[in-house]
């Protein structure tokens, strides 16, 4: 092995020197120009669970043929010290200038710390709220509006259901969730305003037993479309269908596992996001710190429409996903009430997708049964 | 899907979290049952349930039968057994150790083997319609009941009966209380448990199929959440008796499911606190039904843990 | 496991020699070493079946965990909170018990300190840090010193009980750390309010691991002076080996049981605390990180000796640290490291069926060989 670190750590001082030969660093965010490059990704769970981190995965695996870029991965990294010090070692020993923490927990205080103590080395995160004033210049965070994806779910669920009840198991209420859950609600509500939809929170990421008993609940109390907000949304796909229930995916494609009964699903498409970095990294362009994308951006897609909806859903459905192409669609506008009755967002007030105000949603609108405590 | 149930939905959960949730329970602790009659603990079942989940799922989706998944899991789930109990025959090796150890090597070779059946789907075990009296779907749902949890529940009586009525049962007793007792009547200890860890991981893996080929019915490194260490636990709830496991798991199962069905009737606040009502109830129980005069009443004599 | 055969110390000839001393110092290192050597080679036969070269596989193994200073002080980083949590394990079984729930009181201690440094904000952080210690460790203490109060008054079974409560405890931890003590501001990741920079604990000087470390040994090395050189661990191993002969001696062994669960809870307890203070900064869902339940096996594997738990310690979290570098050079997936552990643990905990059979490490059969 030795002579791998030998390489990589040959690869680095290449690196430099074309950073010096070139003679810029204007700003703080940039990276030096490079053509080879290590970046390393982590994940929280395993690479291939059909859901969020295998999402990550093939965003990754599509950056392996680019000629010069070397992949390194681990999975199963707890958001403890073992991030942080995975995020060194890939530094140390890989010789990783760019890193991509893709579990939120791994923000605040993991790669924070490791940002500022590695100035010279990048780190994006999936999810976090990165704040110029707050946080390092060579870190940064990356999210899509996925909440949109769920707005379409919601506009196939809203076709598809006899019942007017819909059922959304969800891992915790926080704000990615919450927003998902209001989005699913208000594109049922843009078919008929009298739907409803059903949440159970589980209480925790990946839990396979409790996630099929909390859709077989779903189900005995009348929902008769179910989508999720878990980070392996396999179970449920699979008990909704054994029930005869539809499904709208999250995280990836799950057609497979149920194609009758699937509907659509609000997919990832990280490989956009990552390749945009990898390009600019390679071009000795500085990486962004703050991005953000959606359907037009292509940071996320829907799954092939299934034999579930019908010629009028499909109409609706394919109708808004051109609105949305044209990006700043809102979902969220006034007037709008939570499911307490209060007021929260005022008439003629509307967040379009790119609304920062999204991302520290702590309500469910009315039309939500359930409780964000 | 059918109209309201209501409230209704919440002791219709209980009923069918019972039924579902419960069969791995089941066979777990009613494989734990019988090798620490015998006088040792296998604290490793969990690395076999995973391995057992892995196996079956593996090769019902290789051969489209869930008979042979479920034959695979239970010979592999064997294999465990036999090496946790030949392993701890010799001296001075500590069991509870050696199942902690078993318990990361099988989820590990479980885990390791099990990558390529992530994605394919496999064929589910099958459900007998017991709600077939019922033109309501949500009592159709829970009423469907499948096979492994009748052969569960037929097993723990079989077992209460074989312990106390047939020879077998009565050397593993004698063995569990006393190894110098069971070598005066000719019996090698070693050989009974040896055969005794051996059927209780074929139970354990048994149960990890039922998780993987019925319910939840798939596979993937985070199906199981502790059910086997759990279930090892429950077998000292339930006194060594195996009706007791029965009783126990069903407690267990039904419990599990009252945090979910709850929401879903619209009691939303302080779901952890119902996620929790399976293990406060036990340990309510627990407490309110031991005492120190009559201390671990049926704990075999040589076991560990007891002594 | 047939009747224990513990050699009386005092009976040992007072004056043995030098060289005595040494084989039977050397059996509890020769031993372990000659397992793990045999257990490398039987993985290597499973690393030769998958395809990959076992040689390769070690040299990695060895630069990820101990091959250079950044590494070895990865490892120091991750045995760190191991330390404590296996003294919740060892400190009990010297009464003969088998506690597995020292998650529970990591959890609960994690949140009491949180809870604590932001209710105190402002304090002077030399007061406020041993507070947040020592509120971790009562939190942990009484946690834990229920199952043992449990055990010995109501004869409710403590391995069973421990595991049930730390399930209750990580459910208690979430409920407030969504609940009543949560940041408004910690969005996407439900916390506790973030404790003051005041009062983080920072990394030993000169090294880049935290000082949970020392704690750890600090606590290992008390737990030990405890057993061995205290009349309460004398009476431990006493009630330990023979409730009843305890009690005849007049013993009180009801409060030496629930002391030492007590005492091993409030080790877990003070292992949150850290986690909280030194890593985390505040509390979360991330305190349940399995650190209670590693902490079992490192209390097995070091025979529940607590001066032992620090070298195993240490080298579980070398396998640790180097897994990561396993996956990303030699692709392979996170669950090698288990089934590295799963055989080198079986075959280490089989090796003690060896001690007191080799000649070579007993004296007393030297003159009657020869």
């Amino acid at each position: 092995m030795t002579t791998k670190l030998l390489i990589s750590r040959r690869k680095l001082l290449q690196t430099s020197a074309a950073g010096a030969a070139l003679g810029f660093l204007p700003y703080s965010g940039s990276v030096q120009a490079a053509t080879s490059a290590t970046v390393g990704f982590i994940y929280v769970g395993p690479k291939d669970d059909y859901g969020y981190n295998q999402s990550h995965a093939e965003g990754a695996a599509a950056l392996k043929d680019i000629a010069g870029i070397k992949v390194v991965e681990e999975e199963n990294v707890p958001e403890t010290v073992d991030v942080q010090k995975t995020m060194e070692s890939m530094i140390n020993l890989d010789g990783a200038s760019l890193i991509f923490p893709t579990s939120f927990g791994y923000f605040d205080p993991h790669m924070l710390a490791m940002a500022a103590k590695y100035p010279k080395v990048q780190f994006r995160h999936c999810g976090g709220l990165w704040n110029k004033d707050k946080n390092p210049m060579n870190a940064g965070s990356y999210f899509g509006y996925i909440g949109m994806g769920q707005y379409l779910n919601g506009i196939a669920a809203g076709h598809a259901t006899k019942s007017k009840k819909l059922g959304f198991v969800a891992a915790k209420p926080i704000p990615q969730v919450l927003l998902n859950i209001n989005s699913f609600l208000l594109g049922a509500r843009a078919v008929d305003p009298t739907i409803t939809v059903q949440v159970i929170f589980t209480g925790e990421w990946s839990l396979a037993v409790k996630e099929a008993e909390a859709t077989n609940a779903l189900i005995d109390q009348g929902a008769d479309v179910i989508t999720c907000h878990v980070d392996s949304p396999k179970v449920v796909v699979q008990t909704a269908a054994g029930r005869g229930a539809f499904i709208c995916g999250y995280h990836a494609n799950q057609s497979p596992l149920a194609p009758d009964k699937y509907l659509t699903g609000a997919e990832w498409a990280w490989g956009t996001v990552y390749k945009m970095f990898i390009d600019k990294l390679q071009k000795g362009e500085p990486l962004p710190n703050f991005t953000r994308g959606g359907l037009a951006e292509g940071f996320v897609k829907m799954s092939p429409l299934g034999p579930g909806v019908n010629a009028e859903g499909r109409k609706q459905f394919e109708a808004t996903l051109a609105e949305m192409m044209k990006g700043g669609f809102s979902v969220i506008k006034g007037p709008l009430k939570d499911n307490k009755g209060k007021e929260v967002v005022a008439a003629g007030k509307a967040y379009p997708e790119t609304a920062i105000e999204l991302e520290s949603m702590d309500y469910l609108v009315d039309g939500v049964i359930g409780s964000t405590s | 899907m059918a109209g309201e149930i209501g409230l209704w939905g919440v002791p219709l959960a209980i009923l069918g979290g019972a039924i579902r949730v419960s069969t791995p329970f089941i066979f777990v602790s009613l494989g734990e049952t019988i090798t620490e009659r015998s006088g040792r603990i296998n604290l490793g079942l969990e690395g076999t349930l995973v391995f057992g989940a892995m196996t079956a799922y593996g090769v019902a989706v290789e051969t489209g039968s869930t008979w042979l998944g479920l034959l695979a899991a239970a010979l592999s789930g064997i294999c465990f057994g036999l090496f946790h109990g030949w392993i701890c025959k010799f001296p001075k090796v500590n069991d509870i150790a050696i199942g902690i150890a078993m318990m990361l090597f099988g989820t590990g070779l479980a885990f390791f083997f099990g990558k390529p059946f992530i994605k394919p789907s496999a064929p589910h075990l099958p459900a007998i319609a017991f709600g077939f009296w019922s033109t309501i779907p949500q009592v159709q749902a829970a009423l469907d009941v499948n096979v492994l949890f009748l052969i569960g529940a037929a097993l723990s009586v079989l077992l209460w009966w074989a312990f106390k009525n047939t020879r077998a049962g009565l050397i593993i007793r004698v063995v569990g209380d006393s190894s110098d007792a069971a070598r005066a009547m000719g019996i090698n200890p070693n050989s009974v448990r040896l055969l005794a860890t051996g059927v209780g991981g074929a139970f354990a893996a048994i149960g990890g199929a039922y998780l993987s080929l019925y319910y939840p019915g798939s596979w993937n490194e985070r199906i199981s959440s502790g059910q086997g260490l759990m279930a090892v636990a429950l077998v000292i709830f339930a006194r060594w008796n195996p009706l007791g496991c029965f009783a126990a798991a069903l407690l267990f199962g039904g419990a599990g499911a009252l945090g979910p069905s709850l929401q879903s009737v619209g009691v939303t606040q302080g779901y952890y606190l119902f996620y929790a009502t399976p293990y406060v109830l036990t340990l309510a129980i627990m407490i309110a039904t031991s005492s120190p005069g009559r201390s671990l009443a049926g704990a075999p004599g040589e076991l560990s843990i007891t002594k | 496991m047939g009747t224990p055969q513990i050699p009386a110390v005092s009976s040992l000839p007072i004056a043995t020699s030098n060289l005595e001393g040494l084989a039977r110092r050397s059996e509890a290192v020769a031993i372990p070493l000659a397992a793990l050597l045999v257990g490398m080679v039987l993985f290597s036969v499973f690393i030769m079946l998958v395809g990959k070269s076992p040689l390769d596989f070690f040299d990695i193994m060895w630069r990820g965990a101990f091959g250079s200073w950044f590494s070895v002080q990865n490892s120091l980083s991750r045995a760190a909170p191991l330390l404590l949590t296996a003294l919740c394990v060892a400190l009990p079984a010297r009464l003969g018990l088998v506690v597995i729930g020292g998650e529970g009181a990591i959890v609960l201690g994690g949140v009491a300190a949180a809870a604590l440094g932001w209710w105190v904000d402002g304090a002077s952080a030399f007061i406020v840090i041993p507070l947040m210690a020592i509120a971790g460790m009562i939190i942990g203490g009484l946690w834990m010193g229920i199952v043992g109060a449990l055990r010995h008054y109501r004869a409710v079974n403590e391995t069973i009980s421990s595991l049930l409560m730390a399930y209750i405890a990580i459910a208690l931890m979430n409920q407030l750390v969504e609940g009543v003590l949560r940041d408004p501001a910690s969005l996407n990741k439900p916390s506790t309010h973030p404790l003051a920079q005041a009062y983080r604990i920072g990394n030993i000087p000169g090294m880049d691991v935290h000082w949970g470390l020392v704690a750890g040994i600090v606590a290992c090395i008390i737990s030990w002076l405890l057993i061995e050189k205290t009349r309460w661990g004398f009476a431990a191993r006493i009630a330990g080996g023979n409730v009843r002969a305890a009690q005849i001696q007049g013993l009180a062994v009801g409060p030496l049981i629930v002391g030492f669960t007590a005492l091993g809870g409030a080790f877990a307890g003070l292992a949150g605390m850290i986690e909280v203070a030194a890593v985390q900064g505040s509390a979360n869902a991330s305190l349940a990180a399995g650190y209670g339940y590693t902490g079992i096996l490192v209390a097995f594997l070091a025979r529940q000796n607590p001066l032992a738990i620090i070298p195993v310690a240490i080298f579980l979290g070398g396998i640790d640290a180097a897994g990561g570098l396993i996956q990303r050079r030699m692709d392979m997936p996170d669950a090698t490291i288990l089934v590295l552990q799963g055989m080198l643990f079986i075959i280490i905990l089989f090796s003690e069926t060896f001690y007191g059979r080799f000649v070579i490490f007993n004296p007393d059969l030297w003159k009657r060989s020869a």
